[in-house]
């Protein structure tokens, strides 16, 4: 199985055989992290750094405890408290890493495009754990795993995106793989919240949800942030709540055994019906949580394995 | 007296609308008379009492001799920022690129908004640059689109135009106001169109290709809408009025139409956005970071085409020299703007390699209209006309280096371009100020 890219900057750069070769070895992580003793070294004797420009729990929780199973010597750095307020660029940041020299760096920054930045200028193999708008691609491979694992197979699959998908780098990274994965994709959001251009991604757009739920096998859900309904794009939380909100009445257009998911923290009585969410017959949110540490095992893995092939780890 | 022959030369006069093969005579840094292939220089000398002795001879070896470039809106960082581009370099860089005037931005720090600070460039300016400097001054004090500035001062003091640069007078009474005083002395104003509540925040033009990087993004619609205001408020007020940059296809219909209903109306593109398009910005690259941003290809080919037509008066560089630091950024948080005296010729000239448009053509929206507009005697062959000469060769093929650069900035996204198209002299009233080695 080759793996060959340096870094995980997005779906965009990734061949469906990536996609299936990191899905493949995040399931046999599963397996071993549903064992009392979930520990391999695979990663024993590299470092990994977690860089959040941006606040995340969850994400970062996620890649920590990903790299600890993994026998990874793990560092996190909240990079809001420290240099970037007293002015340091994102590019002397970059240089002070590779001082230090870390094998493995997780980021995420509220720019699109900043970790494609810091890739170019730090020496060591860089993982997108979200980067403004733009991307955030192990969110959107434990989505894929989570749904392979819940409906048997990722393609052939119609999968409705629900919300704010102009400000969701979930959305785009998800339209990107299950776009390559040959599935249906309908994105469902008042207009305000709906990119321009979008249509051209071979996805269909609609602006009724209960058109946009007929029959799908898929129903995920995005967070709907609060900053959005001060910039206008929204009249009211429950304005929005009733038209694209998830409830019971509107799931029902679905199929009978469609899926729940939500990328979290969830507003519920917002974006979701709390009972749904807790449904455990549909909702599969935390199955995501789960199939999060073990997706992100995997990719740390597949790039670890090209650090020490290449020429400095045959040194 | 000094007599210059530009001998065996291919000339380009926009204006006589000709590119033949020809001689160019030059007296006391003038153009005295363009002359055919076929001339008797002897009896032509003699007819004018010149002493074929005295006369310098500078064989052109059939290269394409033109009116010298006039760029309209060139940012030249004095006061406030010399370090990124001052009179010196960007007068190298001019002069390099067969610009003879430059006409700078007001857009400095502070702002080209007294008369004092005026003079002060102009002094700086001539002192230091071996091209013309014509400088333009602030519409509002400090652009910051509240009280008109001293226009009458202004003018009196040497500014030819007047523009906020890329700030949008968003308060119309005080923009009508501006223009109603200003068309009271007949001074030019030149408008970014654009509507600003739109634009706000934008780094690139909406669409599939900013939704895929994730860009906040502005429609090309808000360029339409703030032309569409300017042009209600030229009715309004009789202004002479210049759009710097018409850059899509939806502001096109309506600048034609107020041209046709004889406002006093011109418009300029840059070069960027004649050559690139949105795609050109790849993974992020600051470099192709512009204001307004990059467009579709459509909107490239339908302002080509406007510029084929004139619909489209006028080509500039858009000279906005930035440091390293500023382009070294994550793509939102990155300065705007882009350097490109010494890569106007070339850029342009890959319009006329695709037979999208004559060199005669080129010339006009280069030197001929921006002249024109500003009141100048420059930007053609004819007798009288200051010798303001570009000497160059359409078709020399180079890789652009942008260390090579005279700019202090290098901040060109034509490193490692392709090109084709090299000045090979540059004069100034009839004086070389530029000789490629």
């Amino acid at each position: 199985m080759t793996f060959a890219h340096r870094h995980l900057l997005g779906i965009e750069h990734l061949a469906p055989h990536d996609i299936t070769a990191i899905l493949d070895l995040a399931e046999s992580y599963v397996e071993m992290n549903r064992q009392p003793a979930k520990h391999s070294d695979v990663l024993a004797g590299l470092t990994q750094i977690n860089m959040f420009f941006e606040n995340s729990t969850r994400t970062q929780a996620s890649f920590e405890l990903a790299g600890l199973r993994l026998g990874a010597d793990v560092m996190n750095m909240a990079m809001q408290a420290s240099s970037v307020k007293k002015g340091e660029t994102l590019i002397d940041t970059a240089l002070t890493l590779n001082a230090m020299r870390p094998d493995l760096l997780v980021v995420r920054h509220p720019h699109s495009g900043a970790v494609d930045l810091l890739a170019q200028k730090v020496k060591c193999a860089v993982l997108n754990a979200g980067d403004g708008r733009h991307e955030h691609p192990t969110q959107a491979l434990l989505d894929a795993l989570t749904i392979r694992r819940a409906k048997g197979r990722l393609h052939r699959l119609s999968i409705a995106i629900c919300g704010d998908i102009a400000h969701s780098r979930v959305a785009r990274s998800n339209i990107l793989l299950l776009g390559k994965m040959e599935n249906r994709i309908r994105l469902i959001g008042p207009p305000t919240l709906i990119p321009a251009g979008i249509d051209e991604f071979g996805v269909e757009v609609f602006e009724d949800m209960q058109q946009g739920l007929a029959d799908v096998d898929v129903v995920m859900m995005l967070r709907l942030q609060k900053e959005r309904m001060d910039g206008g794009f929204i009249p009211s939380e429950r304005e929005y709540y009733h038209r694209f909100g998830l409830d019971a009445e509107k799931l029902a257009l679905a199929k009978p055994d469609a899926i729940i998911m939500h990328p979290g923290p969830m507003n519920r009585g917002v974006e979701i019906d709390g009972t749904l969410a807790d449904d455990i017959n549909r909702s599969v949110i935390q199955d995501q949580v789960e199939m999060g540490v073990a997706v992100r095992m995997a990719a740390m893995e597949l790039l670890a394995r090209n650090l020490r092939s290449g020429p400095e780890g045959a040194a | 007296m000094t007599v210059t022959l530009f001998q065996n030369a291919r000339l380009i006069d926009p204006e006589a609308d000709t590119d033949a093969p020809g001689h160019l005579l030059v007296r006391d840094g003038k153009i005295d008379e363009a002359l055919p292939e076929n001339i008797e220089f002897e009896s032509m000398f003699r007819a004018r009492n010149i002493a074929p002795e005295t006369v310098t001879v500078i064989d052109c070896n059939n290269r394409y001799l033109a009116p010298g470039i006039v760029d309209i809106g060139v940012k030249v960082c004095e006061p406030g920022e010399r370090h990124k581009e001052s009179y010196r370099s960007a007068g190298l860089a001019a002069a390099a690129g067969g610009v003879t005037t430059i006409v700078t931005r007001p857009d400095t720090t502070p702002a080209i908004d007294t008369p004092e600070t005026l003079e002060f460039v102009r002094r700086r300016a001539n002192e230091a640059a071996p091209v013309n400097v014509l400088p333009m001054a602030a519409l509002t004090k400090g652009r910051e689109g509240r009280e008109m500035t001293e226009i009458g001062f202004l003018m009196d003091a040497g500014a030819v135009a007047f523009t906020d640069c890329d700030h949008v007078v968003s308060d119309t009474r005080v923009f009508s106001r501006a223009l109603t005083y200003a068309r009271s002395l007949g001074a030019l104003v030149i408008a970014h169109p654009q509507e600003p509540g739109l634009s706000r925040g934008a780094a690139a033009t909406s669409g599939k290709f900013a939704s895929l990087r994730g860009l906040p993004a502005v429609s090309p619609m808000a360029e339409r809408m703030g032309l569409d205001r300017d042009i209600a408020l030229i009715e309004m007020t009789g202004a002479r009025y210049h759009a710097d940059q018409i850059t899509t296809a939806r502001a096109l219909p309506a600048l034609k139409r107020a041209k046709a209903n004889g406002l006093d109306i011109t418009a300029g593109i840059g070069i960027h956005h004649l050559t690139l398009n949105e795609f050109d910005v790849a993974d992020y690259r600051t470099f192709f970071k512009l204001k307004p941003p990059l467009r579709p290809e459509s909107d490239r080919q339908a302002v080509i085409e406007a510029l084929q037509t004139g619909l489209i008066d006028i080509i500039s560089s858009m000279h906005t020299p930035q440091d390293e630091e500023s382009k070294r950024l994550p793509f939102e948080e990155a300065a705007s703007g882009a350097v490109a005296l010494e890569t106007l010729l070339p850029a342009a000239l890959r319009l006329y390699h695709s037979g999208q448009i004559s060199l005669n053509a080129l010339f006009r929206a280069l030197a001929l209209n921006p002249a024109k507009r500003l009141g100048l005697d420059s930007g053609r062959l004819a007798a009288g006309a200051p010798a303001d000469l570009v000497l160059f060769d359409a078709n020399a093929p180079f890789v652009l280096d942008r260390a090579t650069l005279n700019s202090k900035s290098r901040n060109t996204p034509f490193d490692g371009a392709r090109m084709q198209g090299r000045v090979l002299a540059t004069y100034v009233a009839g004086q070389a100020v530029y000789r490629r080695e």
